[in-house]
């Protein structure tokens, strides 16, 4: 080997390990494998937040739909707030689970920074939260037509994670149940 | 040999034999000291070796953590929702471990699928908080005491 | 108003640094004295303006300005006033902003004291600091303004800083460990100006050994203070975990320790020299891969801030632009031929070659093992961790194969040595040493194999140093002009393998001795550990300044008498909920006594508690310390301070242009 070309092992070496670097971008170390993806929806029949009546899985079935779990104790609940908001006003349901939370104080809560919700379901005990494998809040769900859960993300929802994950999926969702 | 050709040559030669040896102690080391992340469905299902080092991570089952009156002994069952293992550990668990979050236990299978666990950690994410520590915060925020618990 | 100031000062750093990026190399370039003269003024300014974005970031946060996202997400109100000021970078984005802000303060510290340095050199080594700093703050400015508003929506309050975080070591422990990391930049930039202007010679490792020696010093301050913080605030005891994050810091230490020895060789017989360039960049190129690893959330660690593949993939970017450009620009400029100077195998050429390939093989177990998970995870083989086990199998016996050859090395001449000498000066100490390493332990109350060979190495480095201190000094009318006669450079070896020998000493004493009882307790309740007496007396619940917390008072007694009253609390931060458990600690030279609550267990007041028995275990941070000062020592040798006058510098230039 020409004395030259060995100065380049280094440059070859770096390259490998920056390939593999790429690769490890897009993997999640924390990711928990979540067993839920393309099960239906549980079935539950819990008030509706500050109403008599009961709802039920089959009155959330019929159109894709977020499934939101928060609560009034949650802090990061608060930062999310303004961009369901959002995402409410464009168009898409939500549907709130108002998860092991007090019913005056959600009240309180929608009333003073707006109600971006179809409905809340008062999950006061955490029964359907724990159907759901909630493992705390903010968790939000996709849900297709059919009832069917298509994605779950733990954590809040921000720009990014509306337009680089949950809106792609939704659009998609939507198209396919306008053709069928 | 020119003397600088020669010594060029012990060189490689010293060097060559240091990285071998060293890259054998790496694989030696290595062989003994990783262990695989399985999900308790896949412990359920006996994908996971028993009496080798592995970790298994899930939630902590709501009720299910059982200690000891007299010692440091705790069991507890993780759950993918899925299947559950049930995990033993004798020791301190971390300050974020609590029924409800998430938890990963180190250690190794033994013949009843019982984690024998040599280390737990607690699952954590600094936006992402569970219920039972937001309540409590909230009720020392306005307790006089200040006392949790 | 105060951040829109900031974030406008880090808009005008980020031109500057553009500017100083491209104008001076270009001025290097055409042999353009304007251009090149630009240079220091450019890198004073660009720390300025990262000072003044600094300052107003600190200010947002002392002030509780909740609007801006990072104090919302990262302070409180209630949290004391040094604290806040620390919480500054105690996030991500605040502490970019630290990194730019260090970044900018060597560049202003080269530009201000290398009057000695040729102007074409100078200007070159400017160029790629600034073009370092173009990376940052763009990073900065495009995916992590620290400066973003929550408007509306302004929080009455914040979410508080991390408990972890609030913590006295936890306020200088990144700057020093940045001023470490970044410092390396200093040995990268003259490594790259050296090749851009291809002259590798003995001038090049003079110029950069000086900045080299303190960026390691800090280095190995601030990996100390964080193995020293882990200590007391993790709350069990251990001091190293091989965590992802902390071996970020390390491998650019364990580089950056044989590019010290390297550039030795390449200043005193002109050997090694594309070795060296090579290392320095290895040791900058690490440091950028720890910020990565630790930004980009590919490997999970305690350390971790909120991370996001956006930022990930910029870092990625600007890591393969700088090492895969300087290891280009390596390949096509580096000497491929070997240099015409010969050494003997028995001199101190060879052994500092030893020093190298120790180190380096040592930086890549390191290296091979953190990313051994990614590379599995990226081959689908499954998710796999890499535990302490594996690092600590493959660094024992690294570290005892140095040790031998490191008492060989102070002693022994450059060029050619014998034989003969090195058995003269160093029977003696070879002898006591080993008798040392048989006797010592046995004044603990078992004999430990490891603590023998640990004590018999350290006392074998030790011995020879003195024995050559001896033979340097001996010679003088008074021991008093003896060792005046030494020079810095001397002494900063001395200490810090003084301080390596005392590291190694209580490593292996406090992990083969320590004592550790995990038990119940309740009041009143009594333990025997190590002959001392722990007595649980009472608990009782105290309040802070934004915590609650109970406390568990301990009194220790050997023989009857009282050593020392311990109180470990078991803290509960109220903004965030956080449990935290703070140990409480009774240290000293010889053995620490350390006490941390575990939880509660069952009715009746009792804990579980975790006693511990240390002996020893401040050796290490001593000898951390020991370290540093050497390297800062070695910046005082009168021969980097020589040739001041800037004349001679603009000579240089005349002489280039010509």
């Amino acid at each position: 080997m020409s004395p030259r070309l060995k100065l380049f092992i280094p440059l070859i070496l770096f390259t490998g390990m920056a390939l593999f670097l790429f690769r490890g971008l897009s993997l999640d170390p924390r990711e928990l494998p979540s067993a839920l993806i393309d099960r239906p929806l549980p079935d539950f029949n819990l008030p509706v937040l500050g109403q008599e009546r009961l709802l039920q899985r089959a009155d959330l079935v019929g159109e894709p739909a977020l499934l939101n779990v928060w609560a009034t104790w949650c802090v990061s609940c608060r930062v999310e707030h303004p961009y369901l908001l959002q995402i409410a006003a464009s168009g898409v349901p939500i549907y709130g689970i108002n998860y092991k939370d007090e019913d005056a104080a959600a009240a309180r809560w929608l009333a003073e920074l707006g109600d971006p919700y179809r409905a809340n379901i008062a999950d006061r005990e955490g029964s359907l939260g724990l159907d759901l494998g909630v493992y705390g809040a903010p968790e939000t769900y996709l849900v297709d037509a059919e009832g069917v859960i298509r994605y779950r993300h733990v954590g809040v929802v921000d720009e990014r994670v509306w337009q680089t994950i949950l809106q792609p999926m939704y659009q998609q969702l939507s198209a396919s149940g306008d053709r069928g | 040999m020119h003397p600088i050709r020669k010594q060029r040559l012990y060189l490689v030669l010293f060097i060559v034999l240091f990285s071998s040896a060293a890259a054998g102690l790496v694989m030696y080391a290595l062989s003994g000291n990783i262990n695989l992340f399985f999900p308790p469905a896949e412990v359920a299902r006996g994908m996971a070796p028993v009496g080798q080092p592995i970790r298994v991570g899930g939630m902590v089952v709501e009720n299910s953590v059982v200690r000891s009156d007299d010692s440091l002994a705790v069991a507890f069952e993780l759950t993918d929702y899925e299947a559950n293992v049930t995990v033993v550990y004798e020791g301190i668990l971390p300050d974020l471990f609590g029924e409800g979050q998430g938890a990963v236990a180190a250690g190794r299978l033994d013949e009843q699928g019982v984690l024998r666990a040599t280390e737990v950690l607690a699952k954590h994410d600094e936006n992402y908080m569970p219920p039972e520590v937001a309540h409590a915060l909230e009720q020392s925020g306005y307790d006089e005491k200040g006392k949790a618990q | 108003m105060i951040p829109e100031i900031g974030h406008f000062a880090l808009i005008i750093a980020f031109c500057l640094s553009i500017i100083l990026a491209v104008i001076p190399s270009w001025g290097a370039w055409r042999r353009n004295t304007g251009a090149m003269a630009l240079a220091p003024g450019l890198a004073v300014g660009l720390m300025v303006f990262v000072g003044v974005s600094f300052a107003c970031l600190a200010t947002a946060f002392l002030q509780d300005d909740f609007s801006v996202k990072v104090v919302a997400s990262n302070s409180n109100s209630m949290l004391p006033p040094i604290y806040k000021f620390s919480a500054v970078w105690g996030n991500h984005e605040g502490s970019l902003l630290l990194w730019a802000l260090i970044l900018s303060l060597w560049t202003a510290a080269v530009a201000l004291f290398s009057g000695q340095l040729p102007l074409l050199v100078l200007s070159r080594v400017l160029s790629v600091m600034g073009a370092v700093a173009v990376g940052f703050l763009s990073f900065m400015l495009l995916t992590s303004n620290p400066f973003a508003r929550l408007l509306p929506g302004t929080p009455a309050d914040g979410n508080d800083l991390n408990p972890l975080l609030q913590d006295p070591g936890l306020i200088i422990h990144p700057p020093l460990l940045y001023m470490g990391y970044v410092g390396f930049s200093v040995a990268f930039a003259f490594a790259i100006a050296a090749l851009l202007g291809g002259r590798l010679d003995a001038s090049w490792a003079r110029w950069s050994r000086p900045w080299t020696n303190v960026a390691w010093g800090f280095l190995s301050l601030g990996i100390m203070l964080g193995s020293w913080w882990a200590y007391y605030e993790l709350g069990w005891g251990g001091w190293w975990f091989w965590d992802p994050v902390e071996n970020a810091s390390f491998m650019p230490w364990l580089a950056g320790t044989a590019l010290l020895h390297s550039l030795a060789a390449t200043e005193k017989r002109g050997l090694f020299k594309s070795w060296t360039v090579l290392l320095a960049i290895f040791a900058f190129s690490l440091s950028l891969l720890g910020t990565f690893l630790v930004r980009s959330g590919v490997l999970t660690s305690v350390h971790a801030f909120a991370t996001d593949p956006a930022r990930g993939l910029f870092i990625l970017v600007f890591l393969a632009l700088v090492v895969g450009g300087s290891l280009t620009l390596y390949a096509l400029r580096a000497p491929a031929v070997t240099s015409r100077v010969s050494f003997e195998w028995v001199s101190r050429e060879s052994l500092i070659l030893c020093n190298n390939v120790v180190f380096l093989v040592a930086t890549i177990t390191v290296l091979f093992g953190t990313l051994f998970p990614l590379i599995m995870d990226a081959l689908g083989g499954g998710k796999y961790s890499v535990g302490p086990p594996y690092f600590n199998a493959v660094f024992v016996p690294l570290m005892a194969l140095l040790a031998p050859f490191m008492g060989l090395g102070p002693v022994s001449r450059w060029k050619k040595d014998s034989t003969r000498r090195w058995r003269q000066e160093l029977a003696l100490p070879a002898v006591v040493a080993v008798l040392c390493g048989f006797t010592l332990p046995l004044f603990n109350a078992s004999y430990n194999l490891w603590v023998a060979l640990a004590v018999a190495l350290s006392a074998w480095l030790v011995l020879g140093l003195l024995r050559d201190l001896w033979y340097r000094v001996r010679g003088a009318a008074t021991l008093a002009t003896g060792l005046r006669r030494i020079t810095p450079s001397y002494w900063g070896m001395f200490l810090a393998h003084l301080g390596f020998a005392a590291c190694v000493t209580g490593i292996v004493a406090t992990s083969q001795y320590n004592i550790e009882h995990d038990l119940k307790m309740s009041p009143g309740d009594t333990e025997q550990l190590a002959g001392y007496e722990f007595t649980f007396i009472e608990l009782v619940p105290v309040r802070g300044p934004n915590f609650v917390a109970d406390e568990a008072r301990f009194e220790i007694r050997r023989d009857g008498e009282v050593v020392a009253r311990l109180a470990p609390q078991k803290r509960r931060y109220l903004a965030t909920g956080q449990v935290m458990t703070e140990a409480d600690i009774d240290g000293g030279l010889f053995r620490d006594l350390y006490v941390a609550m575990g939880e509660p267990i069952g009715e009746g007041g009792a804990w579980a508690m975790r006693l511990h028995y240390k002996p020893m275990v401040r050796w290490m941070w001593l000898g951390a310390i020991l370290m540093a000062l050497g390297g800062f020592t070695t910046v005082l040798d009168k021969r980097y301070r020589r040739q001041r006058s800037p004349a001679i510098a603009k000579g240089a230039v005349h002489v280039a242009q010509a």
